[in-house]
C-alpha cells in the first residue's frame, strides 16, 4: 500500500513499544523512520511503516492494543519522501529564562514570518526555567545575522536569552 | 593564596539574571574579593560533586572563580585549587562534545563542544600574583565552563543539539 504515519501517545510504561510492532509486524511492515520520547511520563511516538495494507485495516489491527495499553492511536497515509537535493545549513536557536507563556509560539511566529522551518525542536521545564531548543533551516535569500538580531528582540521583549548558531553537524 | 575562611553561600539558580549577566572586572587586592573567594571555595566544597564555582553563582557579577577538579575521573591535566579574578583566555585547542551539568541549572545537564586545552591566564585574589594555567580534558572543560559564568553564559547557551539536554543524574 505504501507508507503510513502512526502517532501514538499515551502513559509510559515498559512493552508499549514491543506491542505496537508486533501488530505492524504481523502485518508484514517495515518501520522506516521512527521517533519517541517521554514528557512529563507521558509516552510519546510516530513513526513511518511501509506497510502492504491501507490506513483502515491498520487502525483496526492497533485497536486492540491502544485499548489495552490506554493509548491515543492515529493513522494516516503519507505521501512518499522527496530527498532534497540540498538541504540549507542547518541552525541552533536557543532560548532560556524565566517561565511564562508564549515563549514557544513567539519564537516560532518569528520563525514562521522568514520562512524559517523548525526541523527538531526540544523544549524543557524544569522549575521555574523554560528552555527551547530548535534546529532550523534557514532560506538562502535570508540573512543570518538580520534573523540573530531579531531573536535577540524578541529575547529582551520575553526577559529570556537567545542564540543563534550554525549547527555542526560533526560534533556528536 | 587565600588564607581567610571562607562563609557557605547560597548558589543561585537560572533564570537568575545574575547569571545571564557580563561580570565585571574587579581589583585583586581588594579585601572583599579575597573574602569572596574564599567563601566560594567553601560553598565548592561542601556541594557535593561541585569542582568549579563562579561569583555570579552566589550572586556576585564579578569576575571571580574557583575550581577543582583533584580526584575526578575524567582528569588528565590536574593543578588542585585554582582561585582566580579577571581571568582571560591565552590559547585554546580543537573542540571536542562532552556532558556537563551546572550547580545554577540543578536538573539538567548538556552536551557542550568545549576546547580539549587551554592556557588561562588572571590575578589570585589577595596577593595579586599573576597565575597561568594550561588545562586539558577535564580541567579545561571546567575552566572554560567557569569562563563562561564571567561572561554571562551557561552551558544552555552552548548545548550542540535539540537531543543535547538531559534530565541530571549526578552533578559534574
Ligand atoms: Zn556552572
Amino acid at each position: 500500500m505504501g507508507e503510513l504515519a502512526v502517532a501514538v501517545l499515551g502513559p509510559d510504561r515498559p512493552g508499549v513499544i514491543a506491542a505496537l510492532t508486533e501488530v505492524l509486524l504481523a502485518e508484514a511492515g517495515n518501520l522506516t523512520d521512527a521517533s519517541m520520547t517521554i514528557l512529563r511520563g507521558q509516552f510519546a511516538m510516530t513513526l513511518v511503516v511501509d506497510v502492504p495494507v491501507d490506513v483502515d485495516r491498520v487502525e483496526a489491527d492497533l485497536a486492540p492494543v491502544a485499548d489495552r495499553l490506554g493509548l491515543l492511536v492515529s493513522v494516516r497515509e503519507v505521501a512518499p519522501a522527496v530527498e532534497q537535493p540540498e538541504r540549507p545549513q542547518p541552525y541552533l536557536v536557543r532560548v532560556h529564562g524565566a517561565d511564562r507563556p508564549g515563549i514557544v509560539h513567539r519564537v516560532a511566529a518569528l520563525l514562521a514570518a522568514r520562512d524559517v522551518n523548525i526541523t527538531d525542536l526540544t523544549t524543557r521545564l524544569s522549575g521555574g526555567l523554560y528552555i527551547l531548543i530548535a534546529e532550523v533551516e534557514i532560506p538562502d535569500a535570508l540573512d543570518a545575522d538580520e534573523l540573530s538580531a531579531a531573536l535577540t528582540a524578541l529575547a529582551g521583549d520575553l526577559g529570556v536569552h537567545a542564540t543563534l548558531e550554525p549547527s555542526s553537524a560533526d560534533l556528536l | 593564596m587565600t588564607h581567610r575562611p571562607g562563609r557557605v553561600l547560597p548558589v543561585v539558580t537560572a533564570p537568575a539574571a545574575v547569571l545571564s549577566s557580563p561580570a565585571a572586572a574587579v581589583d585583586p587586592r581588594n579585601p572583599d574579593i579575597a573574602q569572596l573567594a574564599a567563601d566560594l571555595v567553601a560553598t565548592m566544597r561542601v556541594s557535593p560533586g561541585c569542582v568549579g564555582l563562579a561569583a555570579p553563582q552566589v550572586g556576585a557579577g564579578v569576575q571571580v572563580f574557583v575550581l577543582d577538579i583533584t580526584g575526578h575521573r575524567k582528569a588528565r591535566s590536574c593543578h588542585g585549587l585554582v582561585v582566580m579574578a579577571n581571568p582571560r583566555i591565552l590559547d585554546e585547542g580543537p573542540a571536542k562534545p562532552g556532558r556537563e551539568g551546572c550547580m545554577s541549572v540543578p536538573d539538567l545537564t548538556g552536551d557542550v563542544a568545549r576546547a580539549t586545552t587551554i592556557t588561562v591566564a588572571g590575578t589570585v585574589p589577595g596577593t595579586g600574583e599573576q597565575r597561568t594555567v594550561t588545562a586539558d580534558a577535564f580541567e579545561a572543560r571546567a575552566l572554560q565552563h567557569e569562563l563562561d559564568h564571567l561572561d554571562g553564559l551557561l552551558f544552555l547557551d552552548r548545548v550542540v543539539g535539540t537531543h543535547a539536554l538531559h534530565a541530571r543524574k549526578r552533578y559534574l
